[in-house]
């Protein structure tokens, strides 16, 4: 194996890996408040089509990336106040709102399908960043080294903060949180707006970086394994970027055999080899004992109202 | 003056009906704003896609067809949802159905016979059941959350679809395109009233509402899948096997969407082809809701999102509305259903604002 595709492979494994990362990160926040938002799917979407739309406009993907961060938290509130405010079921305000940001993202890219538009690329000098080599250091698009601080900020957060305290509070013991006076409802709709942000920013990623253009359902399906990623990861941010790139490496080995014109498996298979492993993987990490510290927040997708 | 919402001491039973008909109605309402905001000519789309429909005996016909399915398929999530068992994967087993029902039809095409179609229907319910119970026997023997597994299962589906519509299913006569064999006379769903569309599937969904509202509230089973529920303590202590009733749950939901496959695949289709997918089983769980999870209700709320389909395809050429536009409507509808279901727990009262 010549360096050059040794780098190619491991570019495209990061490329894979990284809106998966982003996104789950986010729902990680959002579970550790005690909330399931399986909406992440449809936020996803909004932000790739938002992202698209104003990087086209404007001709800035700076631009159209804070657009579908600003996006992927807007819907998230739909969710906020259906959930926390009017204690409606998470399960299946997260489905609707995964049916919307489908529907939604259609209905405003229809007249934008086949554009293509800038990308949001490499950020370091092109001398660095086009070197066959080099590349995998640091020809990635500035996302890719957010996703590594998001990992380690995340981390930081929920471990060694104040405000990370009052969340994991918050998401185990509602009630108890409640009681000793911190605002359970505020720290939950302040979660949720980030997992939304952060899956709107992933959004981006596909529209802005990987294809780049918007078609429908560009997300395919990518914002269930972030979900399940969270579970695999239990609830551990670096647990996450480790299952994060395992799946980018699934994706990138279904993309290169699927290039290579591998007759021996149907392209169907590989299609459907991601959705397979993230099944596999949660049934092999299922036997596991669970501790305090990694078994799920006690009150997750549970609805709290105050009741004094 | 403030709203607020204060808890009632018993359910509204007013609320649980009404909240329904309050969720299409702001429907009706948002969603000719919001079309209308977007572009295009929302009252036009709400009366094309809700109204029209109702005007035609032709169309008539069309909300029954398109109902049946999406009738059946909820019938069997809201077994499951009423035991708190979210089986999102009916899309799958709606198209494993279908797949497993035409094997049948393309072994014995050559074939003649009465035993034909009632195997295809068998062979249809099997194949959804199977496929429910993979993530069946994860949640039972593993613990794996049913939603991941199931919706997973889902994306697998409609890779085996396209991989046999392309490959060994693909018709030879079909002058290259990726579809299945037409079925035969003995192979496709007999048309019950003369000279309409509407075929086997329509009364064969009835009787499965009666069927379901039978075993849910006059039988043993049905008490343990609501008392489950309702209190997952309760049943245990009761000495339920709580693993019985969630594998049975899973089974009969995904029974149901394989025959809702089949149906289709041999009823409105005469044959299996790509396009198979039609997004029924996501739609059939907004229907389960809308529905009340109630076997009576789910056949009106079936009736309503059919409305979105059969409006749906006519707003597209008569007003140029996008396909998507129906996923936002009927998401909307959940969205609405949902927030108005507090006031079944809670009344909303106008208080003086406190002197600070």
């Amino acid at each position: 194996m010549s360096p050059e595709f040794a780098v190619a492979v491991v570019f495209a494994v990061v490329m894979s890996a990284t809106p998966i990362l982003i996104a789950a990160l986010g729902e990680l926040v959002v579970e550790k408040s005690g909330v399931l938002n399986l909406g992440v799917e449809g936020m996803m979407l909004i932000g790739a089509v938002t992202g698209f739309i104003v990087t086209v406009s404007t001709g800035s993907p700076w631009l159209g990336a804070l657009a579908a961060l600003v996006c992927g938290a807007a819907v998230s509130l739909i969710f906020g106040y259906l959930t926390l405010s009017l204690t409606a079921n998470q399960v299946a305000t997260g489905l609707a709102l995964t049916i919307f940001g489908t529907g939604v993202s259609a209905l405003l890219g229809a007249s934008f399908v086949g554009m293509t538009t800038s990308t949001l690329g490499a950020v370091f000098p092109r001398a660095l960043s086009a070197d066959p080599i080099w590349r995998v250091l640091f020809g990635y698009s500035p996302l890719v080294y957010f996703s590594f601080f998001l990992t380690f900020a995340v981390w930081y957060f929920l471990k060694h903060t104040r405000g990370g305290l009052i969340l994991r509070a918050v998401g185990e013991n509602d009630a108890s949180a409640h009681s000793i006076g911190y605002p359970v409802l505020r720290v939950r709709y302040l979660a949720v707006l980030f997992g939304g942000a952060m899956a709107g920013l992933a959004g981006s990623f596909y529209s802005l970086v990987l294809t780049p253009m918007w078609a429908e359902r560009l997300t395919s399906g990518r914002g269930w394994i972030a979900i399940a990623l969270v579970v695999f990861a239990a609830w551990r941010p670096g647990r996450l970027l480790v299952g994060a790139y395992l799946f980018g490496a699934v994706i990138t080995l279904e993309l290169q055999a699927k290039a290579a014109g591998w007759s021996g498996l149907a392209p169907e298979f590989l299609t459907s080899l991601p959705y397979l492993m993230t099944i596999l993987v949660l049934a092999l990490i299922s036997g596991r004992k669970l501790s305090a510290r990694t078994a799920a927040p006690a009150c997750l997708g549970k609805p709290f109202r105050a009741t004094a | 003056m403030s709203l607020r919402l204060e808890p009632r001491l018993k359910p509204s039973r007013a609320a649980v009906f009404l909240s329904p008909l309050g969720a299409v109605a702001a429907t009706l309402i948002v969603g000719a704003v919001v079309f209308t905001l977007l572009g295009y000519d929302g009252l036009g789309a709400v009366r094309q896609i809700f109204l029209a429909p109702l005007t035609s005996v032709h169309r008539w016909q069309d909300l029954l067809v398109k109902a049946a399915p999406l009738a059946i398929i909820a019938l069997g999530l809201s077994i499951g949802f009423r035991a708190n068992v979210w089986n999102i994967g009916a899309e799958g087993q709606y198209v494993v159905g279908g797949l497993a029902g035409t094997g049948i039809a393309l072994a014995t095409l050559d074939l003649t016979g009465f035993w034909i179609l009632p195997a295809m229907i068998l062979a249809g319910l099997a194949g959804g059941m199977a496929y429910a119970a993979i993530p069946a026997l994860l949640r039972v023997k593993l613990g794996v959350s049913e939603i991941l597994s199931s919706l997973m299962l889902n994306y697998v589906a409609i890779q085996l679809l396209y991989y046999l519509m392309r490959g060994p299913w693909r018709d030879p006569m079909g002058f290259g395109f990726p579809q299945s064999a037409l079925f035969s006379l003995d192979q496709t769903l007999p048309i019950v009233v003369p000279r309409t569309l509407i075929h086997l599937g329509i009364p064969l969904a009835l009787a499965l509402a009666l069927l379901v509202w039978f075993v849910m509230a006059r039988t043993i089973a049905g008490f343990q899948v609501r008392l489950l529920g309702l209190s997952p303590h309760a049943a245990r202590y009761g000495g339920f096997r709580e693993n019985r009733v969630v594998f049975l749950c899973l089974a009969i939901g995904g029974a149901f969407a394989g025959l809702a496959g089949i149906l289709e695949a041999a009823g409105p289709f005469g044959q299996m082809v790509p396009s198979f997918p039609t997004g029924y089983g996501f739609t059939a769980i907004i229907v389960a809701f809308l529905g009340r999870l109630q076997p009576v209700g789910i056949v009106l709320a079936s009736l309503v999102l059919a409305l979105t389909y059969v409006g749906g395809e006519s707003a597209q050429t008569m007003i140029g509305l996008p396909a998507a536009a129906i996923g936002v409507f009927q998401a909307m509808l959940l969205f609405f259903l949902l927030a108005s279901d507090i006031l079944i727990r809670y009344r909303p009262r106008w208080h003086a604002r406190a002197a600070a």
